[in-house]
C-alpha cells in the first residue's frame, strides 16, 4: 500500500495521535505485566500493533459521536479519550473501577464519552451500535456511530444483518473491520472465500474501502471522508484496516500461538508507532526532546493509574447483588 | 489404572469414537491439535465464528447420515444459535414425525472460577432442560466424562456436553478400554445415612469435601451425582432421600427455575418421599445474578464446601413442624 499524504491536520493534533497511541502501548504493556503477576485476572487481550486504527478513527471523531468495541478494546478506550485510572482500577477489579470491578478488561464502558463497551462476544457489539447509529439519526444532531469489529466478526451474521439494515436506512454509521489476519487460532485465510472483507460492501451497496491500518494519517483520512458521508446524510461505509497483532491472542502464557515466524516478523517491522514517528521526525515536528516529553507523560499518568488503581478497594461481598435491575 | 485429566478424558473418547466411526466430524472455530493431527483437516473442521451457522449445519449433515460434533466452547457462544437449537434440532424429529435421526453432540464449557465475568461464566443448562427433545449430561470425573461422552456420539439425538471449566485439568483414574456409561443413572459418588446431597459437577467434589469434615462429627452423608440432567434418574434421587429423610441440593447454577429447582420438585411431589422428609429441602447455588469479574465477588456469588457444609448443617437442624 502506498504511503497516506501527511493529513490536513495541525503538528500538534499529529503529535497527540502519537501520544494516543504511545498511551495504548504503554497502558497495555503494564497490563499485560500485572496479569502475568497476578493483578490483573481472567483473560486480557492486547490490541499492541494495532493502536493507528483506533486512533486514526476516532481522530476523525466528535465527542459526541460513539463506538462500540470488542474483547480487545483498551485501545479503542484510551483513543475515545477514556480515563486510565478508572480503566486501570477495573483491571484491578476494584470499586473505582469503570464497571465497579464487575467487567474487567474486556467489559470496559463509559456511556459518557460515547464509549458503548468493549464485548465478550465475537460480533456481540455490532447490533449494538447500529442501534446507536439509528438514535444518532433520529436525534438529527448529525452524531455517527462506529463499529469496531475483527475479521473473525465479519463472519458472523450480526455483521451482515447490520450491513443491510444501515445501508437500507442510511445509518450514520462506520464498520471498522480490524482485520490482523487472525481469529485466535485460525487464520483468515482458514474461513474467508475472499482476502478482502471491504469486498462485502458492494453487496450492500455501499462503499467498502481497504486501507492500510499500521498508517495512522490513512486511517484517518478513509475514516474523515466516511464521517462526512455519515453526518451528511449518505450512510454507512465499511473501512477494512490491514493491521497485525504484535502478541499471542490473549496474555497467558504458554498458549500456541501458530502464526508463520516469518509473517510475525514481518508486521513487527511495519509497527504503526514507529511508522509514526518516522513521519513526524521527517516532517520535522518531532525530535528527540519532543518524544521523550510525551513518553514521560504517558508514563507519569500510567504511574498514577496504577497508584490509584492499588489504593483503591475491592468491592464489597455484597455489592455482587447489585445492578442486577436498575431502580 | 492410568490417571487422565477430565480434558484429556473427553478427547480420548472422541478420537476413540472417530476411530470407530467414519460418518463423525467436528466443528470448532479453532481446531484441537491433537484430533486434527490424527483425522486430518476433513473430519476436524476449523469454522469461521459462526456458531449459528455450525449448530443448523450438524442438523443438516445429521439428517443425511452423518454424526456431526460442534463444539461451541463455552456455553455462551451458543446463545447466538438459540434459534437453531431451540427451534430446529429439538424440535425437527418430532415435528417431522421421526422420519430420521439426528445424532449430534454438542460441546460447551460451563461454569465459573475463571474470573472471565459473565459473558465467558454460566451455568444455563436449565435453560435447555426446559427444552423438549435435547438430552444432556454433566459429568464430574474424568471417568465420567469418557463413558457419557461415547455414549452421547452413539446416540441418535441431538445430545449436548456440558463440560466443567474447573474441573478440565483435574485428573482421575480412566480405564483403557472401551466403556459407556448409560444415560439416566446417577452415581452415589459417596454412601451415607444422614442427608443426602445432590450435587453437579465441581460442587459433587466440593460436596465430597464437606462430607469428609462432617463425618469427624459423625454426620454420614450421601452424595448423588446424577451426571446425566436429561434424561433424570429421578428413581436414585428419591430413593435416596427416603432413606436418609434430608436433602440438600448444590449447583453453580443460580437457583431460579434451575436444575435445583427440578429436583426439589421431584423430590416432594412424591407422596413416599415426601412422607420421608424430615426438614425443609435446602438449595445450595450461585447468587441469581450474572458473574461478575473482581475476584471478591465471584467467590461471593459461588457456593462452596463451607456453604455445602452450612446448607447440610441446616437440614439436619431442621424439622418438619417449623413450618408450622
Ligand atoms: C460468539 C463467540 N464465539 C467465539 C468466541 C471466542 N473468541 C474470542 S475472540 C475470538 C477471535 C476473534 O477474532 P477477531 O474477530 O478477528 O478479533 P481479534 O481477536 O483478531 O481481534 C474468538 C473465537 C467468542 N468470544 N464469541
Amino acid at each position: 500500500m502506498p504511503t497516506s499524504l501527511s493529513p490536513n491536520l495541525a503538528p500538534d493534533k499529529q503529535r497527540e495521535m502519537l501520544r494516543q497511541m504511545l498511551t495504548i502501548r504503554r497502558f497495555e504493556e503494564r497490563a499485560s505485566a500485572d496479569y502475568n503477576a497476578g493483578k490483573i485476572y481472567g483473560v486480557v487481550h492486547c490490541y499492541i500493533g494495532e493502536e493507528a486504527t483506533a486512533v486514526g478513527v476516532c481522530t476523525a471523531l466528535g465527542r459526541g459521536d460513539r463506538i462500540i468495541s470488542t474483547h480487545r478494546g483498551h485501545g479503542h478506550c484510551i483513543a475515545k479519550g477514556a480515563d486510565l485510572n478508572r480503566m486501570m482500577a477495573e483491571l484491578y477489579g476494584r470499586q473505582t473501577g469503570y464497571c465497579k470491578g464487575k467487567g474487567g478488561s474486556m467489559h470496559i464502558a463509559d456511556f459518557g464519552i460515547g464509549m458503548l463497551g468493549a464485548n465478550g462476544i465475537v460480533a456481540g457489539g455490532i447490533s449494538i451500535i447500529t442501534g446507536a447509529g439509528l438514535a444518532a439519526q433520529m436525534e438529527g444532531k448529525g452524531g455517527v456511530a462506529v463499529s469496531f469489529f475483527g475479521d473473525g466478526a465479519s463472519n458472523a451474521g450480526p455483521f451482515h444483518e447490520c450491513l443491510n439494515i444501515a445501508a437500507t436506512w442510511k445509518l450514520p454509521m462506520l464498520y471498522v473491520c480490524e482485520n490482523n489476519l487472525h481469529a485466535a487460532q485460525t487464520s483468515a485465510a482458514q474461513t474467508h472465500a475472499l482476502p478482502d472483507v471491504a469486498g462485502r460492501a458492494a453487496g450492500y451497496g455501499i462503499p467498502g474501502i481497504v486501507v492500510d491500518g499500521n498508517d495512522v494519517f490513512a486511517v484517518y483520512q478513509a475514516a474523515n471522508a466516511a464521517v462526512d458521508r455519515a453526518r451528511s446524510g449518505g450512510g454507512p461505509t465499511l473501512i477494512e484496516c490491514k493491521t497485525y497483532r504484535q502478541r499471542a491472542h490473549t496474555e497467558r502464557k504458554g498458549q500456541a500461538d501458530p502464526r508463520d515466524k516469518a509473517e510475525v516478523d514481518a508486521w513487527m517491522r511495519k509497527d504503526p508507532i514507529a511508522l509514526l514517528e518516522r513521519r513526524l521526525r521527517e516532517q520535522g515536528e518531532l525530535d528527540d526532546a519532543g518524544l521523550q516529553s510525551i513518553e514521560g507523560d504517558i508514563m507519569a499518568a500510567l504511574e498514577a493509574a496504577i497508584a490509584f488503581a492499588e489504593a483503591s478497594p475491592f468491592p464489597l461481598p455484597e455489592h455482587a447483588t447489585d445492578d442486577v435491575f436498575s431502580a | 489404572m492410568r490417571e487422565l485429566t477430565y480434558n484429556e478424558a473427553a478427547l480420548e473418547a472422541i478420537a476413540e469414537e472417530m476411530r470407530r466411526d467414519p460418518k463423525i466430524f467436528y466443528m470448532s472455530t479453532d481446531a484441537l491439535p491433537p484430533l486434527l493431527k490424527e483425522f486430518g483437516p476433513q473430519r476436524i473442521r476449523a469454522t469461521p465464528i459462526t456458531e449459528a451457522a455450525l449448530t443448523g449445519m450438524a442438523i443438516g449433515a445429521a439428517g443425511c447420515g452423518f454424526r456431526p460434533i460442534v463444539d461451541w466452547r463455552q456455553v455462551t457462544f451458543c446463545f447466538v444459535a438459540m434459534d437453531q437449537i431451540v427451534n430446529q434440532a429439538a424440535k425437527i424429529h418430532y415435528m417431522f414425525g421421526g422420519q430420521v435421526n439426528f445424532p449430534i453432540l454438542y460441546r460447551a464449557a460451563v461454569g465459573g472460577g475463571g474470573l472471565v465475568a459473565a459473558q465467558h461464566s454460566q451455568s444455563p443448562y436449565s435453560m435447555f432442560m426446559n427444552v423438549a427433545g435435547l438430552k444432556m449430561f454433566l459429568p464430574s470425573t474424568p471417568h465420567d466424562m469418557k463413558g457419557l461422552l461415547k455414549t452421547a456420539i452413539r446416540d441418535n439425538n441431538p445430545v449436548i456436553s456440558f463440560e466443567s471449566s474447573r474441573l478440565m485439568a483435574r485428573k482421575g483414574p480412566v480405564p483403557e478400554d472401551d466403556y459407556t456409561i448409560p444415560f439416566g443413572v446417577a452415581d452415589i459418588k459417596r454412601e451415607g445415612d444422614d442427608v443426602t446431597v445432590v450435587a453437579l459437577a465441581w460442587l459433587v467434589h466440593e460436596a465430597l469435601a464437606a462430607a469428609e469434615e462432617l463425618a469427624k462429627e459423625g454426620v454420614s452423608v450421601e452424595i448423588v451425582d446424577p451426571r446425566t440432567l436429561v434424561p433424570l434418574d429421578t428413581e436414585t434421587i428419591r430413593n435416596s432421600v427416603q432413606k436418609t429423610g434430608r436433602l440438600v441440593i448444590a449447583d453453580e447454577a443460580g437457583p431460579t427455575a434451575g436444575f435445583s429447582a427440578e429436583v426439589a420438585a421431584l423430590v416432594t411431589e412424591d407422596a413416599a418421599t415426601f412422607a420421608a422428609l424430615k426438614a425443609p429441602v435446602k438449595r445450595v447455588c450461585a447468587l441469581q445474578v450474572p458473574i461478575p469479574y473482581s475476584p471478591v465477588l465471584e467467590n461471593h456469588v459461588f457456593p462452596d464446601r463451607g456453604r455445602i457444609t452450612a446448607g447440610i448443617r441446616e437440614v439436619l437442624r431442621g424439622r418438619r413442624s417449623e413450618a408450622a
